[in-house]
C-alpha cells in the first residue's frame, strides 16, 4: 500500500498543504492516547523501529521514544558520536546493516544536511528524518503547526516570525515551509550574519529588528541560540545578543496584540528568550512538548505499513 | 610506421580559418598534406571521415591525474588513455599529488609515465610552493627545465599575495603561467556549494561568487603589478569574467579557463544532495553560466579545461557536505560543450575547437593546436551530430563521478592520432 | 452513490421504530438505566448510541452518559489496507470501571471491529460487563462474536454490502442494499 504521505518523511518542503493537514487531523486524536491510563495502542505491534542518533538530542530522542512505544512497536536506541568513527562510512555501512537486519522504520538524526534522504535512498525501511544538518526538522514543524492552530483554529493569515540563528536552523527552514503551505504569513528577524543572505527568496519577510517583529506577529517561533555561534564569530556576544534581539516582556508589553511564544528548545534563558516570557502567559511551549509526541506518532501511523515487506508479511505471502 | 589517410572529413582548424571538406595524410607521425583529395599512398591506413570533423587535437590544460599517491583512483596511464578517448591529444597533469610535484625529479616522473601510456601527451604542471603550502616558491627553472609548462597550486588558492607576486615575476624568466585557483579561503570556509537561494533551502553552507572574483581581481591586479601572466582557473562567475574582462581591456597579461560543468549545469543539480554535483568552485546560477558562456563566445575566458578530478566510488558515497569536490572531465567535455554551447548556437563549432585546441596550445606554448603540414599529427575526429547516452562503466578513467550519467549528449569522438598513432578508435580497445 | 441502484432496508422511520426498540430492549437487559454507559464506534454507532440516548432519556427521563470509540489504531489488517484509515476522535465520558458498557455500531458483519472496540475498552478499564447492540447485523462472521441486542436481520446476497445513512453524517437515515463497487 502507499502511505499519503510516501515512504519516508524527510521534509516539509516536498509535502503538500492536504499531506501537512492529514498529519495535523491524524495528530488530534492521538493526543487522547497520552492521557489514557494506559498509554499504548497496538498499531505498530511487532514493528521494529531504530532511533539512529549521530547527534545528541535527549528531547527529540525522548519524544519519539514515547511516540513508538504508545504505538507498541519495539525499539531501539542507537547513538553514535560522530567523533570517534569516519562520518561517510558509518552512515552507509549502517544503512546496510540495518537493511540487513530488516527494521521496519529508523528515525535518524545526523549532523549533516541530506543525511536522512541519503539513507532514505538507500534501504527499503520508511525513513523519517529527526534533523539533519541545517537543513529540516520536519517533526518539529509539523508540532509547531499543530501547536498554532489549535491555538489560532486556523493558519491562514496568521503572522509568525521566526526569530533568531536562521542560518543554522532546521527548525527554521521546516516552519517556513510548513507555515506558508498552511497559508500563513511567515518573517524572520535576526542579525543578519544569521540569516541565510537568498532569505528572501524562500518568501519571507525580513525584520532587521525584533521591536519590528514583535510589532508585526501574531506569534513568535523563537529559536536556540547555540553558544558556537558566538565563538564562530556570527555574534560578538550573547550579552549583546539579548540585548538587541532577546524576546522580554517588556518588549512584548508593547505589543499591539497579544503574541504566542514557541520556542523549539532547549531554552537559553536570558538570551534569546527571558524566564518571564518563557513561563508567561502566552508561552506554548509546554503545550509544544505534548503536541510533539502526538505529530510523531501521528507520522508513525501514517508511514508504517508502506514498506513492501511488511505488507508481504501480513498478506502471509513471499 | 604506416600512413594514415583521414579521408572525406570535415577540415576545421581555425588556426589557420580552414574549414572544408578533404583528406588529411599523416606520414611518419607529421602531417603530410591538408586538403583536397589525396590519392591513398601503397599500404595506407584509410580512416573514412564523411560527416565527421578532422580538428587539431584537444588539449587540457587542467586535469588531475592523482599519480602518484591515489593510484587506485587514477593513473597517469589510465588518465592518459580517458584523454584519448576525450579526443585530448594532450593534457596538462596538475601537482596536488602525493608526493606534491614540486621538483625536477617529480616532473620527470610525470613525464615518463605519460610517455610509457601511449595515449594522449601528459605535460606536467609544476608546484608554485614547496609541497604547496603556500610557503616558499618551488624551483621553477628546474621544473621548467625537467618538462613543466606552467605552474600552480591548484586545489588551493595561493593566499598570500606576496608569495604570488613573487611567483608571477619569477615566472616571467621563463615564460611560463601562473595558473591560481581563485578562491578566498577564509570566504570559502567550509563552504559546500554556491550561495544563494540553493544553499538556503538545502542547509549547506554556501560559497560566495565574491570568494572567487576577490581573488581573480587579487590576481588581475598583480598581474599588472608585475607584467607576468596570470592564468586562472575554472571560472565560474559573472564577476569574475566581468573583471578578467577588464583586465584584458587594461593590456594585463591575464588568461582564463572555464570547465565544461560550469557552461552546462547550474547550482539546481545539486538538488537532493547529489555528491557527483559537489564541485569546487560550486555549481552556479543560471545567470552565473549564461555569462561564463558568453565570456566563452567573446573571448575573455580562453580556453576550455575539465578540471577532470576522479574520485573513489567510496568517497563521494557519503553525506553531501563530507564528500570531495569534483566530476571526472576527460571523456564527457566534447559532447558537454557540443551539447550546451554549439547546438543552442552559442558558440560555433570553430570557436569550440578554437578554445579547446587552438588557444590552449599558444598559451601554454605546447605543440599542436593546428592542421598543419610538417608539424606532428596530433588530430581529432569527432561526430559533432551524433548522440548518444553516458554510461559510466565504459568510461577509460578509473573515476565514475559525473553528474552526466544517463543524459543523452550530442557529439562523439570517433578517433584520436597523437604524433600520426591512432590513441583512440570508437569501439577498439 | 446516491444515485447508485440500491434496495431500501430500513426506511428513515423503520429506522427511528428500530432504535427505539432497541434502546428498550437495552433497558430491559440492563434492568433500568444504572452504571449503563453507551459507547458508539466510529463513525456512525456514535450517532446510533446518540439516538439510543435519546430514546432512553425520554423513556426513563436519565441521561446516559455516551462516549465514542475509534478503533482504527486497534484494527488487525492496518499493514495491508489502504489509504490509511483516518483515525476518529475516541472519548469516554465517565470511568469505565465496573459499569456495564453498551457498544453501538451500525453494522455487525465480520466482527473484527467489535474485536478492535474490546481490546480498546480494556485499556480504559475493567467494566463490570459489556454488550453489543447493532443496528443491523448482516451474518458473515469471522471471529465467535455475537450481538445482544439486533436492530434487523439482514441477508446480504454475495457482491451486495450494507449502507447505512444518518442525518447527522449523510443527510437522512435509511438502511439500504447496493452493489460493491470495485475499490
Amino acid at each position: 500500500m502507499t502511505s499519503p504521505l510516501g515512504k519516508d518523511l524527510l521534509g516539509l518542503e516536498h509535502l503538500s498543504a492536504e499531506q501537512i493537514s492529514l498529519v495535523l487531523d491524524t495528530a488530534e486524536p492521538l493526543k487522547e492516547i497520552s492521557e489514557r491510563t494506559i498509554k499504548k495502542v497496538p498499531t505498530l505491534r511487532g514493528a521494529t523501529i531504530v532511533n539512529l542518533f549521530f547527534e545528541a538530542s535527549t528531547r527529540t530522542r525522548t519524544s519519539f521514544e514515547f511516540a513508538e512505544k504508545r504505538m507498541s512497536a519495539d525499539t531501539v536506541n542507537i547513538a553514535i558520536a560522530a567523533s570517534s568513527v569516519s562520518k561517510g562510512e558509518t552512515l552507509v555501512d549502517t544503512a546496510r546493516n540495518l537493511e540487513a537486519m530488516r527494521i521496519d522504520m529508523v528515525v535518524i538524526r545526523h549532523q549533516s544536511s541530506g543525511a536522512a534522504r541519503f539513507l532514505a535512498e538507500r534501504i527499503e525501511s520508511n525513513v523519517i528524518n529527526a534533523g539533519d544538518g541545517t537543513h529540516e526538522h520536519p517533526t518539529q514543524g509539523l508540532l509547531d503547526l499543530l501547536t498554532l492552530r489549535q491555538r489560532f483554529g486556523t493558519l491562514k493569515g496568521k503572522r509568525v516570525c521566526i526569530c533568531g540563528d536562521v542560518l543554522h536552523s532546521r527548525v527554521a527552514r521546516s516552519n517556513i515551509w510548513g507555515l506558508t503551505k498552511l497559508g500563513a504569513e511567515v518573517a524572520v528577524c535576526g542579525p543578519r550574519s544569521l540569516l541565510p543572505s537568498a532569505i528572501e527568496q524562500m518568501g519571507v519577510h525580513v525584520f532587521d529588528r525584533i521591536e519590528q517583529a514583535i510589532e508585526w506577529a501574531d506569534a513568535l517561533n523563537v529559536l536556540r541560540l547555540q553558544l558556537e555561534r558566538m565563538q564562530a564569530g556570527y555574534i560578538p556576544s550573547l550579552r549583546e545578543y539579548n540585548r538587541v534581539f532577546g524576546v522580554t516582556r517588556e518588549r512584548l508589553d508593547r505589543a499591539p496584540r497579544d503574541i504566542l511564544i514557541l520556542h523549539p528548545g532547549p531554552m537559553n534563558r536570558g538570551v534569546e528568550i527571558d524566564s518571564d516570557v518563557a513561563d508567561g502567559p502566552h508561552s506554548v511551549i509546554l503545550e509544544q512538548v505534548t503536541n510533539g509526541v502526538a505529530v510523531r506518532m501521528a507520522v508513525l501511523y501514517l508511514l508504517a505499513g508502506n514498506s513492501p515487506r511488511l505488507a508481504e508479511a501480513a498478506k502471509g505471502g513471499a | 610506421m604506416t600512413d594514415i589517410l583521414l579521408k572525406g572529413g570535415r577540415l576545421l582548424d581555425p588556426s589557420s580559418n580552414l574549414d572544408a571538406v578533404g583528406d588529411l595524410l599523416v606520414r611518419d607521425g607529421k602531417i603530410e598534406s591538408v586538403g583536397g583529395n589525396i590519392a591513398g599512398p601503397d599500404g595506407a591506413t584509410v580512416i573514412d571521415c564523411t560527416g565527421q570533423v578532422v580538428s587539431p587535437g584537444f588539449i587540457d590544460v587542467h586535469c588531475h591525474l592523482r599519480e602518484p599517491g591515489r593510484e587506485d583512483v587514477e593513473t597517469i596511464a589510465t588518465g592518459a588513455r580517458a584523454a584519448a578517448a576525450g579526443g585530448f591529444t594532450a593534457v596538462c597533469a596538475m601537482p596536488n599529488t602525493d608526493p606534491v610535484t614540486d621538483n625536477q625529479a617529480a616532473v620527470g616522473f610525470v613525464l615518463k609515465q605519460g610517455r610509457a601510456a601511449g595515449a594522449a601527451r601528459v605535460y606536467p604542471i609544476g608546484a608554485i610552493s614547496i609541497g604547496q603550502r603556500g610557503e616558499r616558491l618551488a624551483e621553477f627553472g628546474e621544473m621548467v627545465g625537467a618538462g613543466a609548462v606552467a605552474v600552480s597550486d591548484d586545489g588551493k588558492p595561493v593566499v598570500s599575495s606576496q608569495l604570488m607576486r613573487t611567483a608571477l615575476e619569477y615566472a616571467r624568466t621563463f615564460g611560463i603561467p601562473v595558473a591560481d585557483h581563485c578562491e578566498d579561503p577564509t570566504l570559502a570556509l567550509g563552504g559546500a556549494m554556491n550561495e544563494g537561494i540553493v544553499s538556503a533551502r538545502l542547509g549547506l553552507k554556501g560559497i560566495p561568487a565574491e570568494a572567487e572574483e576577490i581573488m581573480a581581481i587579487r590576481d588581475i591586479l598583480l598581474a599588472r603589478l608585475t607584467g607576468g601572466h596570470v592564468h586562472l582557473c575554472h571560472m565560474s562567475t559573472r564577476g569574475s569574467v566581468d573583471l578578467i574582462r577588464w583586465g584584458k581591456d587594461r593590456g594585463i597579461r591575464v588568461t582564463a579557463e572555464a570547465c565544461p560543468h560550469h557552461l552546462s549545469l547550474t547550482e539546481d543539480a545539486v538538488e537532493g544532495y547529489d555528491t557527483n554535483a559537489k564541485m569546487n568552485p560550486p555549481l552556479r546560477t543560471a545567470d552565473d553560466v549564461r555569462a561564463v558562456q558568453e565570456a566563452v563566445k567573446d573571448g575573455t575566458i580562453d580556453v576550455i579545461a575539465t578540471d577532470h578530478a576522479p574520485h573513489h566510488y567510496d568517497e563521494k558515497e557519503r553525506e553531501f557536505s563530507d564528500a570531495p569536490n569534483g566530476i571526472i572531465g576527460l571523456e564527457t567535455a566534447l559532447p558537454v560543450n557540443v551539447t550546451w554551447l554549439v547546438k543552442p548556437g552559442i558558440i560555433s563549432l570553430a570557436t569550440l575547437i578554437d578554445r579547446m585546441s587552438c588557444a590552449p596550445a599558444k598559451l601554454f606554448h605546447l605543440p599542436g593546436g593546428a592542421l598543419r603540414r610538417g608539424i606532428a599529427a596530433d588530430v581529432t575526429v569527432f561526430d559533432p551530430a551524433a548522440e548518444w547516452t553516458v554510461d559510466p562503466k565504459g568510461f577509460r578513467t578509473k573515476g565514475r563521478n559525473t553528474p552526466y550519467a544517463g543524459m543523452t549528449l550530442m557529439g562523439r569522438v570517433l578517433c584520436t592520432l597523437v604524433e600520426g598513432s591512432v590513441v583512440y578508435h570508437q569501439g577498439v580497445g | 452513490m446516491a444515485n447508485a441502484p440500491h434496495t431500501i432496508v430500513l426506511s428513515a422511520r423503520a429506522v427511528e421504530r428500530t432504535v427505539t426498540r432497541m434502546a428498550d430492549e437495552i433497558i430491559e437487559r440492563n434492568d433500568g438505566t444504572e452504571r449503563l454507559v453507551l459507547v458508539g464506534i466510529q463513525r456512525r454507532g456514535v450517532q446510533i448510541a446518540g439516538r439510543i440516548a435519546a430514546v432512553i432519556k425520554a423513556r426513563e427521563g436519565t441521561d446516559v452518559p455516551i462516549g465514542a470509540l475509534d478503533i482504527t489504531l486497534y484494527r488487525d489488517d492496518l499493514q495491508t489496507v489502504g489509504p490509511r484509515p483516518v483515525v476518529g476522535k475516541t472519548h469516554l465520558p465517565v470511568g469505565i470501571e465496573g459499569v456495564h458498557v453498551v457498544i453501538v455500531d451500525d453494522v455487525l458483519f465480520t466482527g473484527r471491529t467489535i474485536r478492535a472496540a474490546l481490546d480498546e475498552l480494556a485499556d480504559f478499564g475493567r467494566p463490570a460487563k459489556v454488550s453489543l447492540a447493532v443496528l443491523v447485523d448482516r451474518g458473515g462472521r469471522e471471529l465467535p462474536i455475537q450481538p445482544d441486542v439486533v436492530g434487523k436481520h439482514v441477508d446480504v446476497p454475495a457482491g451486495e454490502r450494507v449502507d447505512v445513512a444518518v442525518v447527522e453524517l449523510d443527510g437522512k437515515d435509511e438502511v439500504s442494499l447496493s452493489a460493491m463497487v470495485a475499490s
